[in-house]
C-alpha cells in the first residue's frame, strides 16, 4: 500500500515504556496494521454483500492478537524460521508478516492471479511458502496434528533455529487433533518445539463456549502434560505483544511446547453464513486501542479517521481493479494435482 | 531369495541411506519391535510414535512441507479410516495451494485378508484409496516389485500410497527376479538383516550391497501372457489368478494375468492392449464390491473398449459385508479364492457373443 497521508512518526514521543507497556513507536506500528487488518476485512465483507465473492470468513477481531503475532515470528523459508500453521482468521498476522492486502481481494474474488490458491479456496485461507505459512484449511483442527511434523523437524539436537507456531480456535480444541499436538509435542525426552495458540472467542459457529467445554480455560488442558501456559487479553495489544515474547522466547531457546490462550472477540459473526453483521455486546480492540492511543497523546481522533479514510478509499479502488483481473479458466482445474519436482525439498 | 518383508526392509534401507528418507515411523516400527511384520527392523532412521493415527499422518504431512522425506506406516490400514480427512489433505495441498507447496510423503499399510485376522485386520483400502485424488497408490504383488516401486515411491515428489498385500508378506521372489545386490543365498540375506529374537540391543543389520531398482508408478506387469481373457488384478490375487490360469491351461483355457501394480496412475494402455487381443475382462480385487475399483476399469472399458468385448466384463470382488469374519468358512465365503477367479475367467472363456 502506499504510505498514508497520517505520518506515524512518534518523533516528538516521550521514550521509556512504562511496565507492561510498549514504546510508541511499536504501539503505532501494530495499530497501523490493526487498522489496515479491519479495513480489509470490511473490504472483504462488502466485496461478499456486493456479489464480489461467494463467502467470508476472517477475522475482524482477533487484530489485537493476531498482529503481533505476525510482528514477534522469526519470518522466511526453511527451518532457521518459524512454521505458520494459521487458522481462517489470521489476516491480520499475514499483514503483519507483510502481505499485500490486494492479495486477499483476489482470493476473495477468486481471480486467476489469487496467489493463495488460484481462485480455488475462500478467503482467508493462506498459504505462502516463502515465509513458512503453511495452506489454512477449512477443517479447524487438522493444523494441530500437522505442525507436529514440522515441529519435529526443528526439534532440540537438529540446530534448526525455526520453531513451529500453530493456531486455532477454541471450538476445535475438541477435536482430537488438539490432544494429539499435546501428546506428541510433549513425551519426555522429544519434546518439540511447538507453540500452541488458541484463540477463544467463546463460540463454535452458534454454540456458545460453556456448551462445549466443562473447564474455564482451555489452557488448563497443557498443565496435564507439563508445558507452560498462560492466558492473555487478546484484545489488548501490548498484553498480547508480550505474552507472545515470553512464550515464543521459551520454545525458541527451550525447543518445548507451550500453550497460550488469548481471549479475542467475534466482531462479526462465524461467517457470511450468519451474516457478517456486526456483533453487540463484543470488545472492540480496535476502538480500545485508539481510545489508549488518544489518552497517550499519540494519536488524535481527526489522525484516526483520516488514516481510516485513507485505507478504506485505498482498497475500494483496489477492489475495483481485481474486479477486472482473469478469472481461472476452466481447463485450470487440472493444473497442480501432481507436482513433478520437489519445490519443498528444494528443488526450482 | 528376499521375502517380499524383507524386500520392502531393504528398499527402506536404501531410501534412509541414498535417497533422502528422514523419518520412518509409525506404531512400533522403531526398536525394539521393528514393526509387526518386521519391515522395519534395523532401519537408522525408524522411530516409534504415539498409538495415534491421526497424528503420524499429520506428522508425516508436516515433516514432508518442512522438506524432510517421509515414510509413515499405519499398522493396518484397518486403522487409517480415522485418518481420512488428513489423507485428503496430502492430496489436495498440492492443487489447493495452487502449486505452492507439494507433499512428499510415502504412506505405507497393510491391506486385505488371508491371515484369518477378522474384522480389523482383513480390511481392504483401495477402493477408498482411489477415491482421494493426489495421492499416487501402488501395490506390490512380488518382492522385486515392493523394493521397485518403494523406492519410486521414495523418489516421487508427491504423496504416495504403498499397499502392503499382507498375506504376501512372507512370499519369497521367483527365479529370475533377484532384488540387484541380494545375495543368493536365503540363509544368508537372514542371517545378514533379520533381528534375532530375544534382546535385540546390541545387533545391528549388515546390509548387502543394494543397487537401486525404480518400478515406475503407472506400469502395469504382464504376470501372465494369455489369448482367451484378461484378468486385471493386483496384490495377492494375482497370485491366485496364475494358480487359476495354470489349472485352466490344462482346459485350453489361455488367462492373461496383467498385475496392475499402480492403481493410480494406472497403466490404461497396457488394459487396452490386453484388453485388444483377449475381448474378455475380469476384474478381481478384495475389497467390497459397492464402488469398487474394478467397477471403475469396467465401466472404462465399457465406455471405451465397447466394441471390442465379446463378453459382458466380469468383476470378481469382496462380498458388500460389513466385515470380514474369523472362522475359516466366513473369510473363504467373503473374499475371493482361487476357485471363484477360476470359475469366473471359465465362464468368460466360454461366452460368445
Amino acid at each position: 500500500m502506499s504510505s498514508p497521508s497520517v505520518s506515524l512518526s512518534p518523533a516528538a514521543m516521550p521514550a521509556p515504556a512504562p511496565a507492561g507497556r510498549l514504546s510508541a513507536e511499536l504501539c503505532l506500528r501494530i495499530y497501523d496494521l490493526m487498522l489496515r487488518a479491519r479495513v480489509l476485512e470490511e473490504r472483504l465483507i462488502t466485496m461478499y454483500k456486493q456479489g464480489d465473492g461467494y463467502f467470508w470468513i476472517g477475522g475482524p477481531g482477533e487484530e489485537a492478537f493476531n498482529v503481533p503475532l505476525g510482528l514477534l515470528v522469526d519470518k522466511g523459508h526453511g527451518l532457521d524460521h518459524d512454521y505458520l500453521h494459521l487458522h481462517y482468521r489470521s489476516s491480520a498476522t499475514l499483514l503483519a508478516l507483510g502481505a499485500d492486502p490486494v492479495d486477499s481481494l483476489r482470493q476473495m474474488k477468486n481471480t486467476a492471479t489469487d496467489p493463495y490458491s488460484r481462485g480455488r479456496n475462500f478467503a482467508g485461507h493462506y498459504s505462502a511458502r516463502k515465509w513458512n505459512v503453511v495452506p489454512v484449511t477449512s477443517p479447524i483442527e487438522v493444523q494441530f496434528s500437522i505442525a507436529i511434523g514440522t515441529a519435529r523437524a526443528q526439534r532440540a539436537g537438529t540446530g534448526a533455529k525455526g520453531i513451529t507456531i500453530v493456531q486455532g480456535g477454541d471450538a476445535g480444541t475438541a477435536e482430537g487433533d488438539f490432544a494429539t499436538a499435546l501428546v506428541w509435542s510433549s513425551r519426555r525426552g522429544q519434546e518439540l518445539p511447538l507453540l500452541m495458540i488458541v484463540t477463544n472467542n467463546r463460540y463454535g459457529i452458534s454454540t456458545p463456549f460453556t456448551g462445549q467445554h466443562g473447564y474455564d480455560q482451555i489452557a488448563e488442558r497443557g498443565k496435564a502434560f507439563g508445558m507452560p501456559t498462560a492466558v492473555v487479553d487478546g484484545n489488548d495489544p501490548e498484553a498480547s505483544y508480550l505474552a507472545l515474547q515470553k512464550a515464543i522466547e521459551y520454545v525458541r531457546t527451550e525447543r518445548k511446547p507451550y500453550l497460550l490462550e488469548a481471549m479475542v472477540s467475534r466482531l462479526r459473526g462465524h461467517s457470511s453464513a450468519s451474516g457478517a453483521n456486526p456483533v453487540k455486546g463484543e470488545i472492540d480492540c480496535l476502538e480500545r486501542f485508539e481510545q489508549t492511543l488518544e489518552s497517550r497523546k499519540l494519536l488524535t481522533r481527526a489522525q484516526i479517521e483520516q488514516l481510516r479514510a485513507d485505507y478504506t478509499e485505498e482498497l475500494l479502488q483496489a477492489s475495483k481493479r481485481v474486479r477486472e483481473e482473469p478469472q481461472p479458466t476452466p481447463e485450470s482445474v487440472h493444473d497442480y494435482i501432481f507436482a513433478d519436482k520437489n519445490y519443498v525439498g528444494g528443488e526450482a | 531369495m528376499a521375502t517380499m518383508v524383507q524386500a520392502i526392509r531393504m528398499a527402506l534401507h536404501v531410501g534412509e541411506s541414498r535417497l533422502g528418507v528422514t523419518d520412518i515411523f509409525g506404531q512400533d516400527v522403531g526398536p525394539p519391535l521393528g514393526g509387526v511384520f518386521t519391515q522395519t527392523q534395523g532401519l537408522q532412521t525408524a522411530w516409534n510414535t504415539p498409538l495415534d493415527e491421526r497424528g503420524i499422518v499429520g506428522t508425516a504431512i508436516g515433516l514432508a512441507l518442512a522438506g524432510q522425506k517421509p515414510v509413515a506406516e499405519i499398522q493396518f490400514c484397518d486403522y487409517a479410516f480415522n485418518t481420512i480427512d488428513l489423507l485428503k489433505i496430502a492430496g489436495n495441498t498440492y492443487w489447493s495451494s495452487g502449486g505452492d507447496w507439494n507433499v512428499p510423503m510415502v504412506l505405507m499399510t497393510p491391506v486385505g485378508a488371508g491371515i484369518r485376522g477378522s474384522i480389523y485386520h482383513s480390511h481392504s483400502f483401495d477402493a477408498q484409496a482411489t477415491r482421494i485424488p493426489g495421492w499416487k497408490i501402488v501395490m506390490p504383488s512380488t518382492p522385486r516389485d515392493a523394493y521397485g516401486l518403494l523406492l519410486s515411491a521414495i523418489q516421487d515428489p508427491n504423496p504416495v500410497m504403498f499397499l502392503m498385500p499382507k498375506a504376501l508378506m512372507r512370499i519369497k521372489a521367483e527365479p529370475g527376479e533377484r532384488i540387484p545386490g541380494e545375495p543368493e543365498d536365503e540363509k544368508q540375506l537372514n542371517k545378514m538383516i533379520d533381528a534375532p529374537l530375544g534382546d535385540r540391543s546390541q545387533w545391528r543389520p549388515e546390509w548387502p550391497p543394494l543397487e537401486e531398482l525404480f518400478v515406475p508408478i503407472g506400469k502395469a506387469r504382464i504376470a501372465r501372457e494369455g489369448r482367451h481373457v484378461s484378468v486385471l488384478t493386483y496384490g495377492r490375487n494375482v497370485h491366485m489368478a496364475l494358480a487359476a490360469a495354470a489349472e485352466l491351461a490344462a482346459e485350453g483355457i489361455d488367462a492373461e494375468i496383467v498385475d496392475l501394480r499402480s492403481l493410480h496412475p494406472y497403466d490404461w494402455d497396457a488394459i487396452t492392449a490386453s484388453v485388444r487381443k483377449t475381448n474378455r475382462v475380469l476384474c478381481v480385487n478384495e475389497d467390497t464390491e459397492i464402488t469398487n475399483f474394478g467397477e471403475h476399469l469396467i465401466r472404462r472399458i465399457t465406455e471405451e473398449l465397447f466394441y471390442e468385448l465379446y463378453a459382458p466384463p466380469k468383476l470378481v470382488a469382496g462380498g458388500h459385508l460389513p466385515g470380514i469374519g474369523l472362522a475359516d468358512h466366513l473369510e473363504m465365503a467373503s473374499v475371493p479364492q482361487k476357485n471363484t477367479i477360476k470359475a469366473a475367467i471359465a465362464e468368460l472363456a466360454a461366452h460368445e457373443p
